[in-house]
């Protein structure tokens, strides 16, 4: 589970990649809509009642790379995927507690070992052809099949032992698991039933991985999701349209969704998916800069902008604590002695200006952060955590401490020295993708300058900044960010765990380096298992104090989430969870209205 | 005469602007790494003259700027107290050219800031930061240019006095220089190099890569004036005599190829200066905090800049001062050159 989980969740938060594919696409054969079937059993959702037709336009920072859910692990794709499947067990974006999505029902057994799912009954894919048992079955035999390398096996690897899945019925499937788990059905959320009619000579053929690309005609995949394929241009957008057969209604009986397309028109930046939504051509948009929020707030012309308040992205300050190796120099050897001081590291803490940070980086449409638990998670964040301002007394006493000392400069500027008189210099490499990136670099670069530390900032573009950061720790101190994709602790595994990829100050350690780190693994394996959610507060909370008093990390803020929509868009409520506009895309429609006449 | 006149009107201007710049630690009220966190993108300040009672005061003044409640970047007076500005005030300390340490400025408030230009985005003063950045820059132009004019020298010599097999060497590897795509020659070089790079290493690396990237022009040009001017009478005569080619060279042949020089000095200055500004625009050069101008223009990158603060573009224009007053050296030069051929070569041309 370990591994599994620091890979799975590595791919979906980091990796953005930037494969183009030049396909020739091919026209749907499209389905014909059946008469409602009295039989089936569809889920009512609670909300405004809209109006049917429209399609929504929204833009993509680049193409997504597939179709299909065994393999894609960027971020684009994954929003996509997510509009066109479905999953059993739904985390709700707005309450951040699970709900019932295909299960019409499911049952914990007493010992916490077996979960029985009943589907609803009558349920279509896309294409019309029906939900069942076998379908799940094989979604799971999918997963864990270890040839197929699906990014969702590390999650149903419980305890060590693969999640055994059963069917009673053909509505009903039991999941048996090895060990009781902590985040319960949280589980099921993500992991998409996939059509067997259609995959599974592929699969027997070892040929699934090829399946889902983008320029599959339209009648040759399909989803249990709001919208299905309908055309994809390359370069340019990816035309979704609603799915007939879709299980949800809304409180009055009406089948959703109501629009009739959505639309992914692909941009290079985020400048570019401003334009496009000032001009109109977009009618949502997310992930704003605060600058740029302000901007566009500055003339809402037919549309509102919207703070949706804090959400689970931090960003974080760390030092390279990697064991050195051969080829390590004497000079970052000099470096990484600072660096394992920890009153070195909580002197940095003391002195970095968090409020700075929000106000000039985020214009104050964020927090300032002492702590992993991002404060737009509302069950997890440790209350008891200090969270002490920013004193540069406190620093010095803490560096002297430590065995550091100044000397003074002709110009009246003071220079930090360690134990052997040598100044203490270092550079901060950080991503050149976003602008926030190096600008809170630069603030702390002149924090630390305080100190008497001549610091430089070192903008790198992301791949290869994660390349040194994970692969040939090449670096002495980075400022990144990370968006927890759900509010449960397990989201973070790889970053917590020693032997995680993303523990980003040392990662993939065979053996914790440090006790500390040692007792962190145990209490957030712990807490994985614990049985109730105030055992497992209790283990993470213990965790966080001990990574608030090692500072390995320097937390330093959590922006909020800054969206917008035109007026005409109906129900819209973003959430802080991705993704943030579209989570509720099925219910999203267009109010009556003079732009709509012309849609 | 004319053409005299207005190569000294034009050398008095630059000497000027570039006296400004060399002495930015006085012209500039503040340090141009010193980070206003109150402050940012304040707009340009509005010098005053009657206050808030409707009193005329001789001295101009201003009033202190306070962000409006909830908004991060909206400011409005606080009319209650007029700061006046005063002159040679003591303030932050700087080197003046570079080694006499020193506190007055030319201008400040007593109790409030004067940000001439406006703030960007981490509130340091656009106007201090544009006077330092030019040292930068500008010393980048002219090092630049130095570097590139003594390799042209040195190539396009050689290849006109040998001739033969060197000529053709030479000229080759310049045609190659000349075709080359030196953009994505600069990425490429920039990735090889150590990950932090201190601003003075950065500084010395783009005069470095700027330097040698423009030779061939300048090379070809002295070459055509050497290969005309070691057929004159005098030089062969010198030669007939025994004359060493370096004697010929240095006496003879090179001085010929001075004014061709100080044209293309002219030139290629303003045309670094923008390569300066084009690898710091783009993060390839000297780096923050360290103001170049290219860095001072690198926020214009960003849309959100360009829509909602116009002050940050007024370092663009400042900047065209500099490259009129090279443009205008040079081009006199130029009417210079040619009318002092016209004046010397007439009296032979009539015998």
């Amino acid at each position: 589970m370990k591994n599994g989980t620091v890979s799975h969740s590595c791919c979906r938060m980091l990796l953005f990649p930037l494969l183009v594919y030049a396909v020739l696409f091919t026209h749907p054969a499209l389905a014909r809509p059946q008469q409602q079937n009295t039989k089936e059993e569809l889920l009512a959702v609670p909300g405004e009642i809209g109006r049917s037709g429209g399609r929504l336009v929204v833009a993509l920072r680049g193409e997504p790379k597939t179709l299909n859910p065994l393999i894609a692990v960027d971020t684009r794709s994954r929003e996509v995927i997510g509009v066109m499947q479905a999953d059993l067990v739904h985390i709700n974006r707005a309450t951040q507690m699970t709900e019932l999505a295909l299960a019409k029902s499911w049952k914990v057994s007493p010992n916490g070992l077996e979960y029985t799912v009943v589907l609803r009954k009558g349920i279509k894919f896309s294409d019309g052809q029906p939900l069942d048992a076998d379908d799940v079955l094989f979604t799971f035999r999918v997963y864990l099949d270890e040839n197929v390398h699906a990014s969702q096996r590390d999650f149903l690897v419980v305890g060590g032992k693969p999640i055994v899945v059963r069917k009673l019925d053909q509505q009903t499937i039991v999941f048996q698991l090895a060990k009781t788990y902590g985040a319960g059905e949280r589980l099921f959320d993500g992991m998409a039933i996939l059509p067997r009619h259609l995959l599974e000579k592929p699969y027997q053929e070892g040929k699934l991985a090829q399946m889902g690309t983008l320029a599959t005609a339209a009648n040759q995949w399909g989803g249990l999701g709001p919208f299905r394929l309908k055309e994809y241009v390359a370069g340019q957008r990816l035309v979704l349209e609603r799915n007939p057969y879709y299980w949800k209604t809304d409180a009055k009986g009406n089948r959703l969704p109501y629009l009739d397309e959505l639309v992914y028109l692909f941009v290079q930046n985020a400048d570019a998916q401003v334009l496009k939504f000032q001009s109109g051509e977009t009618d949502v948009i997310s992930q704003t800069g605060a600058e740029n929020f302000a901007a566009l707030s500055r003339q809402q012309h037919g549309y509102t902008m919207t703070d949706a308040g804090p959400g689970l992205e931090y960003y974080f300050l760390f030092f390279n604590l990697s064991e050195p190796g051969e080829k390590t120099s004497a000079e970052m050897r000099q470096k990484q002695k600072w660096f394992r001081e920890v009153k070195f590291r909580q002197a940095v803490s003391a002195a970095v200006d968090r409020d700075a940070i929000v106000r000039l980086v985020y214009q104050g449409h964020g927090a300032p952060l002492w702590g992993l638990v991002a404060p737009g998670n509302r069950r997890w964040g440790d209350e008891k955590l200090a969270r002490p301002p920013r004193s540069l007394d406190r620093a010095r006493a803490l560096l002297k401490e430590a065995g550091f000392s100044w000397s003074d400069g002709p110009n009246g500027e003071s220079t930090l020295l360690d134990a052997d008189g040598k100044p203490v210099e270092f550079s901060i490499v950080t991503s050149s993708s976003n602008a926030n990136f190096s600008k809170i670099a630069a603030l702390i670069q002149d924090d630390l300058k305080q100190l008497g530390m001549r610091v430089q900032v070192v903008p790198l573009e992301f791949r290869s900044l994660l390349d040194r950061v994970t692969q040939s720790k090449e670096y002495e101190a980075c400022v990144m960010g990370l968006a927890s994709y759900d509010a449960d602790p397990n989201s973070d595994m790889n970053v917590w765990l020693s032997s995680g990829g993303t523990h980003f100050w040392n990662p993939s350690q065979a053996h914790p380096a440090t006790t500390w780190e040692a007792e962190i693994d145990h209490l957030m394996e712990e807490q994985m298992w614990a049985g109730t959610f105030e055992q497992r507060k209790k283990l993470y909370d213990r965790a966080q104090e001990i990574l608030a008093q090692e500072q390995p990390i320097i937390f330093l803020a959590s922006p909020h989430i800054l969206v917008g929509a035109k007026n005409v868009v109906g129900n819209f409520h973003p959430a802080v969870l991705e993704p943030y506009v579209l989570w509720n895309v099925e219910q999203l429609y267009f109010k009556a209205g003079p732009v709509n006449a012309t849609r | 005469m004319r053409a005299r006149r207005t190569f000294a009107k034009w050398l008095v201007v630059l000497a000027v602007l570039h006296g400004i710049v060399v002495c930015a630690g006085f012209f500039a009220p503040y340090d141009p790494v010193e980070q206003d966190r109150k402050s940012p993108y304040l707009p340009p300040v509005r010098l005053h003259l009657v206050d808030a009672q409707g009193h005329l005061h001789f001295r101009p003044f201003v009033f202190s700027l306070k962000s409006r409640e909830g908004s991060f970047d909206q400011y409005e007076e606080d009319t209650s107290e007029p700061h006046p500005v005063t002159f040679f005030q003591s303030g932050a300390r700087y080197r003046l050219v570079g080694f006499l340490p020193c506190r007055r400025h030319l201008f400040g408030a007593a109790n409030a800031r004067i940000y001439l230009l406006g703030t960007d985005a981490y509130g340091r003063d656009q106007f201090s930061r544009f006077l330092f950045g030019g040292q930068v820059s500008l010393l980048a132009g002219l090092l630049g240019a130095g570097l590139t004019l003594l390799i042209g020298l040195g190539i396009g010599a050689a290849a006109g006095y040998y001739g033969g097999w060197t000529d053709g060497l030479l000229m080759r590897l310049a045609e190659l220089f000349l075709a080359l795509p030196w953009l994505y020659l600069l990425f490429a070089l920039r990735a090889f190099l150590p990950l932090a790079v201190s601003p003075v290493e950065a500084f010395f690396l783009v005069i470095g890569v700027i330097g040698m990237v423009g030779w061939a022009r300048p090379a070809r040009l002295v070459r055509g004036v050497v290969l005309s001017a070691k057929e004159r009478d005098y030089v062969r005569a010198a030669r007939g005599f025994g004359a060493s080619p370096g004697y010929l060279l240095r006496h003879h042949i090179l001085p010929e190829t001075y004014s061709v020089l100080l044209t293309q000095a002219a030139i290629l200055i303003p045309q670094y200066v923008l390569a300066e500004m084009a690898l710091s625009f783009l993060g390839l050069g000297v780096p923050e905090p360290v103001p170049t101008w290219g860095n001072l223009l690198s926020s214009l990158q960003h849309y959100s800049v360009l829509v909602s603060y116009w002050w940050m573009y007024l370092p663009a224009l400042l900047i065209v001062p500099f490259f009129l007053g090279y443009l205008g050296l040079a081009s006199s030069l130029q009417e210079r050159e040619e009318a002092y051929k016209i004046e010397s070569w007439s009296p032979g041309s009539l015998t």
